[in-house]
């Protein structure tokens, strides 16, 4: 669809929305979006330099000082065995962001590729690839991590590689709708005939004008493979105790929870809540926008 | 309408068949060694190890063990759990009725709260539309397993209202042991389910054939009734259907926050133990589960929206 054949309504709106003010590659996404990437840039940071800033050792245990509130200079207290919580929220911040990061970039990758290639070819090929991505829609993400756990061994890695191959049938086959409209506008066509070769205008044409649609769901993605992945650790089968990560936090304060002490589970939970939220909301606005400006 | 059905039928058998053959595949290439699991660490002689591997049929070609795997699940028979030396498919049997349980009381929650918020949220515009899109990207953003622990560090710990772990026994006493849990399940569906049905039903609601009826003075419950929520029903519907089909999965993380017994926390207790035929048999049921409910999510689907069938017949 051009714009031309917009109600003059939503084109009003949707150039109001694209004039307006803010950051070059947020633009449109309202003071919502600004204060969610923020957010999510303040989170990369610590994820980043956690374990550099935190004020303790975030593994150093002292039996006598646990469930021990804020004291001195440890604000947020000490965990079961007496391990300073800040430093370990901290150091914690890595695994649990970085993890689905790297998940996100291996699935959009995948989905990407596979939904322009199918796209751009059709035929049997397609007919193929799509059914065999039909098939892993039958695998829930979590059981194809709990399988990967057993044949490979529990950890991050196993998880995060079972969540991308889990998500990227969702990835492909929204993208290549997309795709497909893309295709069939004339501006390819044109292409095609000054004699471009095709992986020059997937890449460079196709691709590129697929950049914000991509971005968007690559952010809505993140949300939910953070979750996933905490939950993966929380059961005990991605990031390993005792290194320090907030899904497996979750887990280990729970015998806290019980005695009356809930302050590391809840720490750890209000972390990756605060995360998602912000990702949810910005994942929206952008999906809202990229909408606005393939039509 | 029958040809879709049909079509649909046939791409579920074959999409079940795949996905047994990649779980049995996989779980066939997972390191660890059967005799050694069988003999508890201890050096078995020769003949021991022929009996086992006679028994177990160790040394059968790979195909002929996946066909004899299937062809005995067909008939409810997974395996042999190694290390319990019991049938895969009673230790399931005894697990499941839990998992059901949980499932079904989830959905209902789904059901009736996510629908009433979306509902209330796109028919009264304002504030108490503003109300429920807050209250949604909140429970959207809580994972099942951080409801989890607010819930039980909240209602069992701290007020006491409901028990802390385990299953119950008797009708009631199970309600209330499950009630905590199928509300954590259900904490971050309700809001999709709430997301999508307020936008079916503004959508509805701006059509020109429910403006129309407005306008002509129909009564407001009945145009809501007959206009509004039987076309809304087909996104809700499918919403619905999805959430419910990925909650046996989901509650996994559920029974093991809450130390029920089901199929989900025993998966990820065999997972840890590397308990080969459990793992391998309990994903062969959420799977199946899992494409089942997706399968007649599409009838319905085909059935509220008679477009869908009406297309597939005639391409």
């Amino acid at each position: 669809m051009s714009l031309v054949e917009l109600p003059t309504a939503t084109v009003a709106s949707s150039r109001r929305l694209l004039a307006g003010r803010g950051l070059p590659f947020l633009r449109g996404t309202g003071v919502v979006g600004h204060v969610s990437a923020f957010v999510l840039f303040c989170a990369l940071l610590v994820a980043v330099f956690g374990a550099t800033i935190a004020p303790h050792d975030p593994d150093l245990t002292n039996l006598s000082f646990a469930f021990v509130g804020r004291f001195q200079n440890h604000y947020l207290g000490f965990d079961s065995q007496g391990r300073d919580l800040l430093s370990r929220l901290l150091a914690g911040a890595r695994s649990a962001i970085l993890g689905p990061l790297a998940v996100v970039l291996l699935s959009m990758l995948f989905g990407t590729a596979l939904a322009i290639a199918t796209a751009w070819k059709g035929g049997r090929f397609d007919t193929i690839v799509s059914a065999a991505l039909d098939v892993l829609f039958a695998f829930p993400a979590i059981v194809l991590a709990i399988i990967a756990s057993v044949v490979i061994e529990p950890g991050l890695k196993a998880a995060s590689l079972a969540l991308a191959i889990a998500y990227t049938p969702y990835i492909a086959r929204v993208l290549r709708s997309a795709a497909l409209r893309e295709r069939s506008r004339d501006y390819i066509a044109a292409l095609e005939v000054q004699g471009l070769r095709a992986w020059v205008i997937c890449v460079r044409h196709l691709g590129r004008n697929m950049v914000p649609l991509i971005v968007a769901q690559g952010t809505i993605l993140f949300g939910y493979a953070m979750v996933d992945l905490a939950a993966i650790s929380f059961l005990g089968l991605g990031v390993q105790p005792p290194q320090a990560d907030w899904g497996v936090m979750v887990s280990t304060g729970q015998s806290g929870v019980l005695q009356g002490y809930p302050m590391e589970s809840l720490c750890a939970g209000l972390c990756i809540v605060v995360v998602v939220i912000a990702v949810n909301l910005l994942g929206e606005r952008l999906s809202d926008r990229s909408n606005l400006v393939t039509r | 309408m029958l040809r879709f059905v049909l079509r649909r039928s046939i791409m579920l058998v074959v999409t079940l068949f795949v996905a047994s053959f990649a779980i049995y595949t996989a779980m066939y290439l997972a390191p660890g060694n059967p005799i050694a699991a069988l003999t508890g660490g201890r050096t078995p002689t020769p003949q021991a190890i022929q009996v086992l591997e006679e028994r177990y049929h160790l040394n059968d070609p790979f195909l002929l063990r996946y066909a004899r795997w299937l062809g005995n699940a067909l008939t409810g028979d997974l395996g042999v759990s190694i290390p319990l030396r019991s049938d895969v498919s009673t230790l399931i049997r005894q697990r499941i009725g839990t998992t059901v349980q949980l499932v079904a009381f989830a959905s209902l929650i789904i059901v009736v709260v996510g629908i009433a918020l979306g509902v209330l949220g796109g028919l009264r515009r304002g504030v108490v539309d503003n109300v429920v899109i807050v209250l949604s990207t909140l429970s959207a953003a809580v994972p099942s397993f951080v409801a989890s622990i607010i819930l039980l560090s909240v209602f069992a710990v701290n007020l006491g209202w409901f028990p802390v772990l385990g299953g119950g026994d008797g009708f009631l006493d199970q309600v209330r042991h499950l009630t905590l849990p199928a509300f954590a399940l259900a904490f971050s569906s309700i809001a999709l389910v709430a997301r999508i049905t307020r936008a079916a039903v503004r959508d509805e609601m701006g059509r020109e054939h429910v403006q129309t009826a407005i306008s002509r003075g129909i009564p407001y419950p009945l145009i809501i009734r007959r206009h509004v929520m039987r076309n809304a029903a087909i996104p809700i519907t499918t919403i619905v259907g999805i959430t419910v089909a990925s909650l046996f999965a989901a509650s996994a993380v559920v029974e093991r926050a809450f130390t029920l017994n089901g199929i989900g926390a025993y998966l990820i207790q065999a997972a840890l133990s590397k308990d080969i035929a459990v793992v391998q048999g309990i994903s062969l049921v959420i799977v199946a589960v899992f494409v089942v409910v997706n399968a007649i999510v599409d009838f319905l689907y085909a059935t509220l929206d008679p477009r869908v069938s009406l297309g597939a017949s005639a391409s």
